[in-house]
């Protein structure tokens, strides 16, 4: 499916394009990009997979991003059938307590990954089974991949 | 660490016991935490980072020609793809077109790599299954790879051979000479792994039927590699989005259904007589050329995202750079192959006896250095 | 003459001649029992060198060449290196235990030695109950192996002893039947006997089509009973570490080590006697040299051996519960109708004799 097909799919999917606003944009990436609202998250991420046309079964990458005011996820879905890339953003600007929707139980693959961005971005994940550091200590202070955190001893910055 | 493993509520027959990260299984510093019910295993929690060095926190910092280098340090069985990865975004995203000779060269030394790290594989998969002299033969011909690649360019396993724009230097002149010499050497041995490990009877009995991985879960999961394929998930990024040479060659994505060990044991020995063939193809038809093109001496992105997959040993490696404009990415993410196979080991093992285990987890070939970047 | 018997027994008259009955029989036994621990050190210390020696062949390598000639005193400088070293414990171990565990193993690894029949007169305890008595100690050293996997307060260790524990009751089944099966052709449990028997042909010729599958589930069973590969599941160093032996260091750790090759060497000879016909030459070639008996013991004895690390080196290991179905589903039934087919032969007079 061209990105174009994909974008008018997903866009019939939203009875209210008011409320939810999901941007497309195919700026700056070779692929096509979604924002997304928070809330919105899991129920187009069900959407994409379960879909069809669309059954984006595979989900090849899932990382954090620091976006300097906002924390955000981006996600790389991949269809094994139809063969088209599609990348799902979403953003929060809670630095505090950044929370979305987990989709572990659409990937199983996200429960590392989620795990991995939790470790280092500090974003939990609603309704993860398993959410807790993965590479750093429990007692570990702070989240090493945000851009506001600093470590005199171990980070050389140039 | 404490481990909230303790907490669970345990069966009376239930026993926890920890698995690494010192042990000769885990290949390196993985830790398992295992349950165990007698010999049979209910649960495993792979325990990470151990060897987590931060590479894309440090990724953040560097210019894109030293982040070559870091990659090196992933996933080092594979360590010229993971830098042709990182070359292949930074050249896509200033829309360098590298010569000929580049990517066939490129080509070449990803399969040789390909066939070192199966190489390694399959001796270290008799180790774990208890056939200890597998590991002399394996070595015995992974030794002529590493001797070309030290020919080549001086270093046997991180090789930073490749940089954005092309190579570092030219092939030696004696590469062509002693590819082929050790492609009519393996072809002549690679029977004797059959022979040695394949087909003993007690080999096929530990692997065949364990470790069942469904073609659904290979893709929920995020298999890829020689996993996803010995589950019938077609997978190969060399033949999806083919880089370099690749869609110059001629070859068979190995396929198995089955979903079980021996399945993922096939598939990586028929790659290894795949990737023969890919070299075989390339190698008498290097073209004459440049070995690089001249890139600023800081590269600076243009503003945006890219995102490069390239086929390691392993599996999918993908490259997502963010680019703000400067010299350095604003965010790197390596997706690597070895942390989505580690994550369905859970998945594979449990109900399996100990040694089911480790037999599995050397059929997903994890690098460690690989998951925990 | 018999060079070696002229010299025991000179040695006997001399000491019964110099000293009252009692202490002169005490002196005897205290000597015999030096020479028997020299050759336990030498045979081990030769079978460790051995097997590195066939492992390198094996597997491409040159094996141990720097100390000593060929490399002949590697193992002479291992032991040494072991005897030096700290012996480290677990501070939770059961001490006693803990400590009692390898000797129960070498313990028992030496009195096995004590019945083989190295050559006609080269044999210090010749009971009518031989065979029986090999198979009661040889059951006895995985005692030694559970106390050690239990005291060491090691879960690593605990999971091999208990692995050990399950193997070695196993197959000492077989291990036994299949010696009882070519018993049957003897009528007796001594070994002397059973060597004058192989007189009119070695027992695995005469038992012919029985006698050779006992002997196949002898080895294999006897390999799994010295926890060697592929049934090496008691250490197998890719799932447990060192298993039952992870704690130990030191000396204690050698015996253990120690053990495992003696406990080779038992099973191989005990094979050379019942089936191979221990120190007599093929043919009775040598018959007018006696004292060459060693000589063909040791050598029938090393080809066995040799098997068995061939089989070490080649084979994978088994799963635990493929190790019990292979005792249980296949060797023991096969035994017991190979037990049957053998009294059949026997008592039909089929067996072939010269």
């Amino acid at each position: 499916m061209t990105n174009e097909a994909l974008q008018n799919l997903i866009n019939t999917w939203i009875p209210d394009p008011v409320t939810s606003e999901l941007e497309f944009t195919e700026e700056e990436s070779q692929f096509l990009n979604i924002s997304v609202q928070p809330a919105d998250l899991h129920q187009l991420m069900f959407q994409l997979k379960n879909n069809t046309d669309t059954n984006f079964d595979y989900l090849f990458c899932l990382s954090g991003v620091d976006w300097g005011k906002e924390l955000g996820v981006v996600y790389h879905l991949e269809s094994t059938t139809h063969r088209h890339i599609i990348v799902v953003k979403v953003k929060t600007e809670d630095r505090e307590n950044p929370v979305f929707d987990s989709v572990c139980d659409i990937w199983k693959t996200a429960e590392f990954h989620e795990r991995e961005v939790f470790d280092f971005f500090g974003i939990k994940f609603n309704n993860h089974p398993n959410l807790k550091r993965l590479f750093l200590t429990e007692d570990w202070d702070g989240f090493p991949l945000r851009k506001d955190y600093v470590d005199e001893i171990n980070m050389i910055v140039k | 660490m404490e481990t909230s493993t303790v907490n669970n509520n345990f069966k009376s027959e239930e026993y926890f016991i920890n698995m690494g990260p010192q042990h000769p299984a885990t290949h390196g510093v993985l830790r398992l935490l295992l349950t165990i019910d007698g010999e049979t295993i209910k649960k495993v929690e792979p325990d990470l980072g151990y060897i987590h060095r931060s590479i894309e926190k440090m990724c953040e910092r560097d210019s894109y020609q030293q982040i070559v280098h870091l990659t090196d340090r992933m996933d080092y069985l594979s360590s010229n793809i993971n830098n042709e990865a990182v070359c292949l975004a930074v050249e896509n995203a200033l829309q360098i077109e590298v010569p000929d000779r580049v990517k066939v060269i490129r080509t070449i030394i990803g399969e040789l790599t390909r066939i070192a790290s199966h190489n390694l594989w399959w001796g270290v998969m008799g180790m774990d299954v208890g056939a200890l002299t597998t590991y002399f033969y394996a070595f015995r011909d992974r030794e002529m790879i590493n001797d070309i690649f030290e020919e080549t360019c001086g270093a046997r396993l991180t090789m930073n051979y490749n940089i954005p724009g092309g190579l570092m230097f030219d092939i030696h002149p004696n590469f062509v000479k002693r590819v082929k010499e050790f492609i009519a050497h393996f072809k002549t041995k690679l029977p004797e792994y059959d022979t040695l490990l394949t087909n003993n009877v007690i080999f096929q009995k530990r692997m065949r039927g364990v470790g069942m991985l469904s073609k659904e879960d290979a893709i929920s999961y995020g298999a890829s590699g020689p996993v996803g394929r010995g589950s019938g998930y077609s997978c190969d990024v060399r033949k999806l989005h083919p880089y370099s040479a690749l869609d110059k060659v001629t070859f068979n994505e190995a396929l198995r259904t089955e979903g079980d060990s021996f399945a993922r044991y096939e598939v990586r020995i028929q790659e290894m007589w795949e990737s023969m063939s890919i070299v075989e193809q390339l190698i008498d038809n290097i073209p004459e050329g440049d070995y690089k093109v001249e890139t600023n001496a800081v590269i600076k992105l243009p503003k945006g995202e890219f995102y490069q997959k390239v086929e390691t040993a392993r599996g999918e490696l993908g490259v997502y750079i963010i680019s703000t404009g400067t010299k350095n990415p604003y965010r790197l993410k390596f997706r690597s192959p070895g942390f989505s196979n580690l994550s369905l080991l859970n998945h594979i093992a449990v109900g399996g006896k100990i040694g089911d285990l480790v037999a599995s987890m050397a059929t997903l070939d994890l690098v460690i250095p690989d998951i925990d970047r | 003459m018999n060079l070696s018997l002229s010299i025991t027994k000179n040695i006997h008259d001399w000491l019964f001649n110099m000293m009252p009955e009692t202490a002169a029989s005490l002196t005897e036994m205290t000597l015999i029992a030096t020479v028997y621990l020299a050759v336990f050190a030498v045979t081990g210390l030769f079978l460790v060198l051995l097997e590195r020696k066939v492992a390198a062949w094996f597997q491409l390598r040159l094996g141990p060449n720097r100390v000593g000639p060929w490399g002949l005193l590697q193992t002479m400088a291992d032991a040494l290196k072991l005897v030096s070293k700290e012996l480290t414990g677990t501070v939770n171990a059961d001490k006693f235990l803990y400590n009692l565990a390898p000797y129960f193993v070498i313990i028992t690894a030496l009195m096995a030695l004590a019945v083989l029949p190295f050559s006609g007169e080269f044999q210090a305890f010749d009971i009518n109950i031989g065979i029986f008595f090999l198979i009661a100690i040889s059951s006895i050293g995985v005692i030694g192996i559970l106390l050690a996997g239990w005291s060491s307060n090691n879960k690593f260790a605990l999971i091999g002893a208990m692995r050990s524990g399950v193997q070695t009751i196993s197959y000492e089944l077989s291990v036994g039947l299949s010696l009882l099966t070519v018993i049957l052709i003897t009528g007796t449990l001594q070994l002397s006997e059973i060597v004058e028997v192989q007189r009119n042909g070695w027992l695995i010729v005469q038992g012919h089509i029985p006698a050779i599958f006992a002997f196949m589930i002898y080895m294999i069973s006897g390999t799994a009973e010295t926890n060697r590969a592929p049934f090496d599941l008691v250490e197998a160093e890719s799932e447990l570490g060192a298993g039952f032996h992870t704690e130990y260091s030191g000396m204690k750790f050698a015996y253990f080590f120690l053990a495992e090759f003696i406990n080779m060497f038992i099973i191989a000879s005990i094979a050379t006697t019942i089936f191979f016909g221990a120190w007599l030459s093929p043919f009775g070639i040598t018959e007018s040299l006696p004292w060459l008996g060693v000589f063909w013991f040791l050598g029938k004895t090393l080809v066995l051996v040799f098997l068995m690390m061939w089989f070490r080196w080649t084979f994978p290991r088994l799963r635990i519960d493929q190790l019990l179905t292979l005792e249980w589903k296949y060797l023991l039934p096969l035994n017991l109708m190979n037990l049957v087919l053998m009294a059949i032969i026997v008592w039909l007079n089929l067996t072939i004799q010269f």
